[in-house]
């Protein structure tokens, strides 16, 4: 309603404007079309930031492949946009996606220096397998989990490095093996492939090298057949030590790829 | 005179200058401090109630000139037995039949050898009531005439206690280091890691250690702070999201402001752009190894800057002209200090390509680097080093005594904080750029990462 009013009032006076300039030629060219307009329509920005009324995602969590729907009204925005590869958008408006993993989308809106910003998670699960129903978790199952959880190895690494060495291979294939017995034994657990440091580097390089440790062994581990929505990486760095004495044997237990279950 | 041939560091009264002649890359060089202005300030004397007093006032005075590193401190030992306390105990020689005659105390005994102070600082105290009276003055004794050699002459007043003592020598300390062009540190503010209250969070001091306060309450791992150009905001990197994302922090009112993390699994390192609308960090992108980006300060329209098949992380941008980047990449193996236009381009490796780069810290002047390297050493055996951007030309400042990581400049571009770690626990420090005057600002728990800021002032 209300803009309709106020898109009227500005057709209204860029009319008058127009007339005026033909009655007096002398008068600037365009320039007191667009100010009488903008002035006029940005009135009421002047008084109050853009905001954003809604934003949402329906459904907030689907499998793998499904479509999702992004819907956002926003007020008083010169700009509007959407991160993960949306970009630029309309003040109000919807936009179909089928994200492939859990995703945050942030939408911003902008007018001049001033903005708003709202975000909205989609929780993407693995596609449910087709065959027949899960078997349901029985004590011995979770007591399987528990000791071939035990089994798993350790990756190790050089100093400044994250390839695999030979030995690191054999863990790996070890891991592998053991990973897809776990989830075939249960279905609910997830594990994190934790990335580590040794102290020698600087805490910052280490936070990038260990990153990089934990996305190896989990490469490897998916070449291997483990399914990778059930593996997710984080790094420590440097800053959580299994030993902390200053010797390469103690080293070469912090440069590691550590597999933790989470539920 | 000092062996000017490898004078390394010159420094003149009127703001630090630290030149750094051409160095054959083999050698280190000795730094040896020539050039700044002599000045004499013996010790002034205490009447009554004051006298017992006397010592902490003139340590007080003693120390704040030194630690302002614009000066060089003449000896006591070199000075004249008489002393004068006052401009008045000063008569200037007569010249009778052509030659000077002395009539006492003079300038000249000050400015001749083995003193040869371009400036000295005299006065007394004593006390009036329940108040201590300092009147101190600061002469330049190269001068023929005693009103022209009289740079100021103030009162100051204080409590006639040990701190009080200590009062009106800052003061006056504080108003010659003002008189000779020295910028203060006074209101300065260092944030850092500290890991005293169980897990390591952000915490901020005073310049001199005095106030240690903790900022964040995440109970996880929070770290690598940078503050914003007008002091106002603070960046870091937090674990207690359950991975890593930035957080953004008004210093203030310490509330958190609103920094949209992009979905990845490592974000570190945070560096604001020298004009505070811009956000540089570096994170992962599609499994990539960490990568340089920068974004508006609420996470909006991110750009990726570097493009490597290696680890490039802590970008820091030069404060004075804003169109170079300093960064560290593990393109060779091994992390290095690279430099690089302002949008990717033109990238250099500035080191030697020896031993491990980390923690570049542009001088407020935009000329020179600190930052830590392993060369030399073993690694995870850092020192600190100065590098002349320009040139490549470099200094190391200090020499084991442990790891010493972390450098980052002083608003003023004399000192230098960081950290030093000897047995488990890393410990801050601050010293001159000359690697001189070395004081300890903490000593609970571990702490690390300081970065230094004038303030919101």
């Amino acid at each position: 309603m209300r803009r309709t009013q106020l898109v009227v009032l500005a057709i209204a006076l860029a009319f008058t404007a127009a007339c005026k300039k033909k009655t007096a030629p002398v008068a600037p060219q365009a320039a007191p079309v667009k100010e009488a307009s903008t002035v006029q329509l940005n009135r009421p920005a002047l008084t109050a930031t853009p905001r954003i009324d809604s934003f949402t995602a329906e459904p907030a969590r689907v499998e793998r492949g499904q479509a999702i729907t992004l819907r956002w009204a926003t007020t008083n925005a010169e700009t509007v946009t959407i991160d993960q590869g949306v970009g630029t958008v309309t003040a109000s408006g919807n936009r179909q996606l089928f994200p492939t993993a859990t995703t945050t989308y942030a939408i911003i809106a902008r007018h001049g220096t001033l903005s708003d910003t709202r975000t909205v998670t989609v929780e993407v699960t693995a596609p449910r397998p087709v065959e027949t129903a899960k078997p349901p978790v029985t004590q011995d199952s979770a007591a399987l989990v528990r000791e071939l959880t035990s089994q798993l190895q350790d990756i190790y690494f050089d100093y400044d490095m994250s390839d695999l060495r030979d030995d690191s291979r054999r863990a790996v294939n070890t891991d592998a093996d053991l990973l897809k017995r776990i989830f075939a034994a249960d279905a609910r657990v997830n594990f994190v492939i934790e990335g580590h440091a040794d102290e020698r580097g600087s805490a910052e390089y280490n936070l990038g090298l260990a990153d990089r440790r934990a996305l190896v062994a989990r490469d490897a581990l998916v070449q291997l057949g483990v399914p990778s929505n059930r593996l997710r990486t984080i790094s420590f760095g440097e800053e959580a030590p299994v030993c902390r004495e200053s010797n390469e044997a103690c080293w070469q237990r912090n440069r590691r790829a550590h597999l933790s279950q989470v539920q | 005179m000092k062996t000017r041939s490898i004078a390394l560091m010159m420094m003149t009264a009127l703001g630090l200058y630290v030149g750094v002649t051409h160095l054959t890359a083999q050698i280190i060089g000795v730094i040896v401090a020539g050039d700044k202005s002599r000045i004499a300030v013996p010790d002034f004397r205490g009447k009554g109630a004051a006298a017992p007093l006397m010592n902490t006032f003139n340590e007080t005075v003693w120390n704040d000139l030194a630690d302002a590193g614009i000066l060089d401190m003449v000896a006591k030992t070199n000075y004249p037995l008489d002393v004068p306390q006052a401009p008045t105990d000063l008569k200037p020689p007569t010249v009778i039949n052509g030659t000077q005659v002395r009539q006492g105390m003079w300038l000249t005994d000050w400015s001749g050898p083995p003193v040869s102070a371009n400036y000295l600082g005299i006065g007394n105290v004593d006390v009036n009531g329940t108040d201590l009276v300092l009147r101190g003055w600061l002469l330049l004794p190269g001068l023929a005439d005693l009103r022209t050699a009289q740079a100021f002459g103030n009162t100051y007043f204080g409590p006639t206690t040990q701190d009080g003592a200590r009062k009106i020598a800052h003061e006056y300390a504080a108003d010659i280091l003002k008189q000779l062009g020295a910028v203060s540190l006074a209101g300065s503010k260092i944030y850092f890691v500290s890991d005293r209250s169980g897990n390591q969070e952000i915490w901020s001091m005073d310049y001199d250690g005095q106030n240690q306060q903790r900022m964040t309450s995440h109970r996880s791992i929070s770290k690598m702070p940078t503050v914003s150009p007008d002091g106002k905001m603070v960046a870091y990197a937090t674990m207690a999201n359950q991975s890593w994302q930035l957080r953004v922090i008004n210093t203030e009112t310490r509330r958190q402001m609103t920094f949209v993390n992009p979905v990845t699994s490592t974000i570190a390192t945070p560096e604001f752009a020298p004009d505070g609308k811009k956000l540089w960090f570096s994170m992962v992108i599609n499994e990539s190894p960490l990568q340089i980006v920068a974004a508006n300060i609420d996470g909006g329209d991110r750009q990726r800057i570097s493009n490597a098949r290696a680890i490039e992380l802590s970008p820091r941008i030069n404060p004075k002209t804003g169109k170079e980047v300093l960064f560290i990449s593990g393109r060779t193996g091994h992390p290095q200090l690279y430099k690089m236009n302002i949008d990717g381009s033109g990238v250099e490796m500035i080191t030697t390509g020896e031993g491990d780069v980390a923690n570049p810290s542009w001088s407020p002047d935009g000329k020179k680097v600190a930052f830590a390297w392993t060369r030399g050493y073993d690694p995870g055996n850092f020192n600190i080093f100065i590098m002349d951007v320009a040139t490549k030309d470099f200094v190391q400042l200090t020499r084991q005594n442990g790891s010493n990581e972390n450098p980052f400049w002083a608003p003023d571009g004399t000192h230098l904080v960081y950290a030093n770690q000897r047995g488990r626990n890393r410990q801050i420090f601050t010293m001159l750029a000359d690697g001189k005057r070395v004081k300890q600002l903490t000593s609970d728990g571990d702490n690390q990462q300081p970065v230094w800021t004038k303030g919101t002032n």
